[in-house]
């Protein structure tokens, strides 16, 4: 178990949640794809604690930690936009939502 | 009581001329307030004109005067006021009189016109004003009062104003007695100049007493001779005549007044005022200005009382005869005669009223005919305007003893006579003696003896509101020769403030022959050529060219025509045709300019400084186009672009390192 084996998961987690959020025209599977992008960059900090030079002290799980709750809230209000567009347009594909463009 | 009447002797022209204001602000139609007020404001003026004559007659050669500042402007104040002297007491009393009797009559004669009311405030008014120079104790104020009479005279000249003739009429008047004027005014402010003071009598200071005459000295010539053009427009001498007789085109009681008490009188009231200036360094009472006055005024007089043998319009001849009589007067005050020429002026007030008003009468009974040849046999018809007439025509002829005309004439003869440059006006008035009776005989035979022709078919006598002014006034003619005879010259004294003594040795002169001789002549002369007067003239058929010059007035009127009204014409279409083209076209060319200027500019606005600031828009407006492309709308193209940048980011990083 290496620190590179951990990197290339997360890359790999990093793209697949890029290639979704890019990808799917839903918008909740955009949100998923972003939630995978954040596991990945969450996955980066636990990764690096967990193989730096003061793995006793819990700094990294600690952030990951608040990025976890933080990503809960930013998931709320995502999920929240997508109901109210919903209601308001019918539709939930984001490239009919195209209302701010310039 | 006396100082009261003098400082208040401005009340006898304001009566008259707040009664003129009050009509005016009346309605047309209430009628009998309209005459009431006037004849109401004219019987007051009488009245103070009669307390204050009382005044006068408290000590010979009394005068009081009564000053104050109108305004200052800088250092210098100017002063009128009034005086109250036997000259003005004498005219306030014949201008009041005579005055009322017109405006009595008036309310018979105006009867039917439509603008009654407005007339009588004309009167009024024209009456206030007169009034106004007389009391005067300032050449500003005379000047300002002058004017005003002008002014009414202008309006009730032009009172028929739907007549084009009355509107030309009035127009001429206006025009011609303004050019006198603007002599009078020049003197005015020549006098000012010289003398500092427009005052008459300022307790010595004044410019009628020799601490003013002094201060003016050898220019008082040139000031009288000024002031003197402003008495020919008014009281019609020769050059300036032609405007009395068209002022026959106003309602009949406006010429009587014109004629008798106002208007011109004022002209020779003016020159017996300002008498003082004309005979400043006089020797023998002979100064250049004094001859001019007197060149004038026998060429006026003989002119005047030719032309009247000629004419056929019943007022134009009486017209003719006033200015004859003015020029009369105004010899008797060349040759010194000031008191003779006054008292003539007086006398002639009346009788020229009541010849006036009697003449309207026969206009007013014979329907608005004017021409003597169309009348004839009213003697019987209208026994008291014809008995008044006659009395009226005896004092124009000069007939002595009971008529006031015929002492005043003698008493005017007297003076020339005694005059010492020349003998030749004595015998020109002589002249002009006869020839007065023998128009005056022309006239009654023609209009009051013979058959009857057509306009006096169904004349009839007037009522009595117009009789009775007729009565008074030859009455007021035949009294007033009381006062004037050469046994008891009461007037003459009061006048010259000296006291009379009765003498009836004076009464027989050699004077009162020769003029008897005269009139009688005259009148002779007169019966024996017109006892049998047709339709012709007797004159006309024994010298037609004489009598076609006569009554063309000696071609005046076409003389000015040709001379002084064409070239006004002349320079009146040289102005517009310079108007027009001249001043128009440099005005036009400046407008050019202006208007190539602005195309300039506008050019430049458009072209120059528009394109830059089109340009500039046209290049935001493109730039935000292209940037506006950018925003999709599209989210994931927007995450597309991010990630694509963190990869450029990235290799970027991973390069450099």
């Amino acid at each position: 178990m290496t620190l590179s084996i951990l990197l290339v998961v997360s890359a790999a987690l990093f793209c697949i949640g890029l290639l979704a959020a890019l990808s799917r025209r839903h918008a909740i599977y955009i949100l998923i794809g972003i939630e995978l992008m954040l596991a990945a960059a969450n996955l980066n900090f636990v990764a690096f604690w967990r193989f730096s030079s003061q793995p006793q002290q819990p700094t990294g799980v600690m952030v990951a930690i608040f990025s976890i709750a933080i990503a809960a809230a930013e998931a709320a209000v995502g999920l929240a936009l997508v109901i109210a567009i919903y209601r308001h347009y019918r539709t939930t594909n984001v490239d009919k939502l195209n209302q701010l463009k310039g | 009581m006396s100082s009261w009447i003098v400082t208040n002797v401005w009340l006898i022209p304001a009566v008259p001329l707040v009664a003129s204001l009050i009509i005016l602000s009346l309605a047309n139609s209430r009628r009998k307030a309209a005459a009431g007020l006037a004849v109401f404001g004219q019987a007051i003026a009488l009245t103070m004109s009669i307390l204050a004559f009382l005044l006068t007659l408290q000590s010979p050669g009394f005068r009081a005067f009564h000053n104050f500042t109108w305004f200052t402007f800088g250092e210098q104040a100017l002063r009128i006021g009034w005086v109250l002297d036997p000259l003005a007491a004498a005219m306030l009393m014949m201008i009041t009189l005579v005055g009322l009797c017109i405006f009595v009559f008036s309310i018979g004669y105006m009867a039917a016109d439509k603008d009654f009311s407005r007339f009588f405030a004309y009167l009024s008014f024209f009456s206030a004003a007169m009034l106004g120079v007389v009391i005067a104790n300032s050449l500003l104020l005379l000047f300002v009062c002058w004017e005003l009479v002008g002014l009414a005279s202008y309006l009730l000249i032009g009172f028929w104003i739907d007549r084009p003739s009355a509107a030309a009429a009035a127009k001429k008047a206006f025009i011609t007695t303004r050019i006198g004027d603007i002599g009078f005014f020049l003197g005015i402010l020549w006098l000012y100049h010289s003398s500092g003071t427009l005052l008459f009598y300022d307790g010595g200071k004044g410019c009628l007493e020799n601490g003013g005459l002094l201060l003016l000295g050898a220019s008082a010539t040139f000031v009288a001779l000024l002031i003197f053009c402003g008495a020919v427009g008014k009281s019609g001498q020769f050059p300036l005549h032609v405007w009395l007789p068209d002022a026959m085109e106003g309602p009949t009681p406006v010429s009587a007044l014109i004629h008798a008490a106002t208007m011109v009188a004022a002209g020779v009231f003016l020159v017996a005022r300002v008498y003082p200036l004309f005979s400043f360094g006089a020797i023998d009472g002979v100064t250049p200005s004094l001859t001019v006055v007197v060149s004038i005024g026998v060429i006026t007089a003989l002119m005047a009382s030719l032309i009247a043998l000629a004419q056929f319009d019943i007022k134009r001849i009486l017209a003719y005869s006033t200015v004859s009589q003015l020029g009369l007067m105004m010899v008797s005050l060349g040759v010194g005669g000031v008191a003779a020429g006054i008292m003539h002026l007086i006398a002639h007030g009346f009788f020229k009223a009541l010849l006036f008003l009697g003449a309207g009468s026969v206009i007013h009974s014979t329907h608005h005919e004017q021409d003597i040849r169309k009348m004839g046999g009213l003697r019987w018809v209208m026994p008291v305007t014809f008995l008044t007439y006659a009395i009226g025509m005896m004092n124009l002829s000069g007939v002595p003893f009971f008529f006031a005309g015929g002492w005043t004439k003698e008493e005017i003869l007297h003076a020339t006579g005694h005059w010492k440059l020349s003998h030749l006006p004595h015998y020109l008035m002589l002249a002009g003696v006869v020839l007065t009776a023998l128009y005056m005989t022309r006239q009654m035979f023609y209009v009051f003896f013979g058959n009857k022709r057509a306009a006096s078919e169904h004349a009839h006598e007037s009522p009595r509101v117009m009789t009775m002014p007729l009565i008074v006034l030859a009455v007021c003619s035949i009294v007033l020769s009381m006062v004037l005879t050469p046994a008891w010259p009461w007037l003459h004294s009061y006048l010259s403030g000296k006291q009379p003594h009765f003498d009836v040795a004076l009464l027989i002169q050699p004077m009162l022959f020769v003029s008897l001789v005269l009139v009688a002549a005259g009148i002779g002369v007169g019966c024996l050529i017109y006892r049998h007067a047709r339709e012709v003239d007797p004159l006309a058929q024994a010298q037609p060219a004489l009598f076609r010059t006569l009554e063309n007035k000696f071609w005046l009127d076409e003389l000015y025509d040709r001379t002084v009204v064409a070239l006004a014409r002349a320079a009146a279409r040289w102005s517009d045709w310079m108007d027009r083209n001249v001043w128009d076209g440099l005005v036009r060319w400046f407008g050019g300019l202006g208007q190539s200027f602005g195309i300039l500019t506008a050019n430049f606005d458009e072209r120059g400084i528009n394109a830059g600031v089109d340009e500039t828009t046209a290049g935001t407006r493109g730039l935000g186009r292209v940037i506006s492309a950018w925003h999709s709308g599209q989210v994931q193209t927007y995450l597309a672009t991010v990630a694509i940048g963190m990869l450029v980011l990235l290799i970027l990083y991973a390069w450099l390192t």
